[in-house]
């Protein structure tokens, strides 16, 4: 049987594709930014897996590269989104992501 | 995977722990969207990070799975939690959860969920032969674990007194980096 006996690449890609669909849930879904937030980071983490899948797939190095500046990018934006979101819990008192209107006409 | 190929370094029981870490970062992910409690949601990404770690070591990438364990479950968890203690927990987890919309962003994604799976179906032949046998791993193309971090640091810096491919890329991340703290201690500065 071959998906118990090998792990392939397809293995990875079908596990990377779940966890970008529950991140995209949990943005499209939630209330709390706080959860939006984490939900963007298991967004990063599937496409990482995706690359590191497939650098392991053509035996060169340039997915996992890839990899690492993906997570430099998570850092600085989960920095600034958490500082805009402690900004905006300072005026409005609220974390909720449908009472964040200011914008909306 | 042909034992005699690798007689060196021979994957233990690889379909089990592949499975146990893919389990558990699903379940991790799930809860993530499902806790009341954002602190829960925050220690259940904390274990979806460390198995797909797990899995970054199963797939020969040693150095990318320590930068994730260091920089996620160490550094931006960190900043989660903190912000999470100084916004109030308890009032926002006795309010309603989810928004509205929430069956049309569920229906949304399942839909994406079965582009991707009717893709990969599609698309299988790219991965296993007709017969059913995978066209990878082959035995032939294999990383070296060993000198991983190696390779990688040439990629970065370059070697022999050249830049690397993408030394000019981690120089731009290093500003993005500091542009990302100089917008995090403004933006949560009370006074400018």
């Amino acid at each position: 049987m071959v998906f118990m006996s090998d792990i392939t690449t397809i293995h990875y890609l079908v596990v990377a594709a779940a966890l970008f669909a529950l991140g995209v849930i949990g943005v499209l879904t939630r209330r709390n930014v706080v959860i939006v937030l984490m939900s963007i980071e298991l967004i990063l983490n599937a496409v990482n897996l995706n690359l590191v899948a497939f650098s392991r797939m053509w035996g060169n190095l340039h997915g996992q590269l890839f990899a690492i500046f993906i997570i430099v990018d998570a850092a600085a934006e989960a920095a600034a989104g958490l500082g805009i979101l402690i900004a905006f819990f300072r005026n409005k008192e609220t974390i909720n992501v449908d009472e964040i209107d200011l914008l909306k006409w | 995977m042909n034992p005699a190929a690798n007689p060196g370094m021979l994957p233990v029981a690889t379909p089990f722990f592949f499975y146990l870490l893919a389990g558990m970062a699903i379940a991790g992910g799930l809860a993530v969207i499902t806790r009341r409690n954002a602190v829960h949601s925050a220690l259940a990404l904390i274990v979806t990070l460390l198995s797909v770690a797990g899995l970054y070591l199963m797939l020969y990438a040693p150095f990318v799975a320590g930068v994730q364990i260091i920089v996620y479950a160490g550094g931006i968890m960190v900043l989660f939690l903190f912000v999470i203690m100084l916004v109030n927990v308890e009032i926002s987890s006795k309010e309603r959860q989810f928004n509205r919309m929430w069956p049309l962003g569920l229906a949304g994604a399942c839909a994406l969920l079965a582009l991707f799976m009717s893709a990969f179906a599609k698309g299988k032949d790219l991965f296993l032969d007709p017969t059913g046998k995978p066209r990878w791993p082959d035995p032939m193309v294999k990383l070296a674990e060993g000198s991983n971090t190696q390779q990688v640091a040439n990629l970065l810096y370059g070697e022999a007194g050249r830049m690397g491919p993408y030394t000019f890329a981690f120089e731009i991340a290093s500003l993005l980096l500091l542009v990302a703290i100089l917008g995090a201690v403004i933006m949560t500065k009370k006074k400018i």
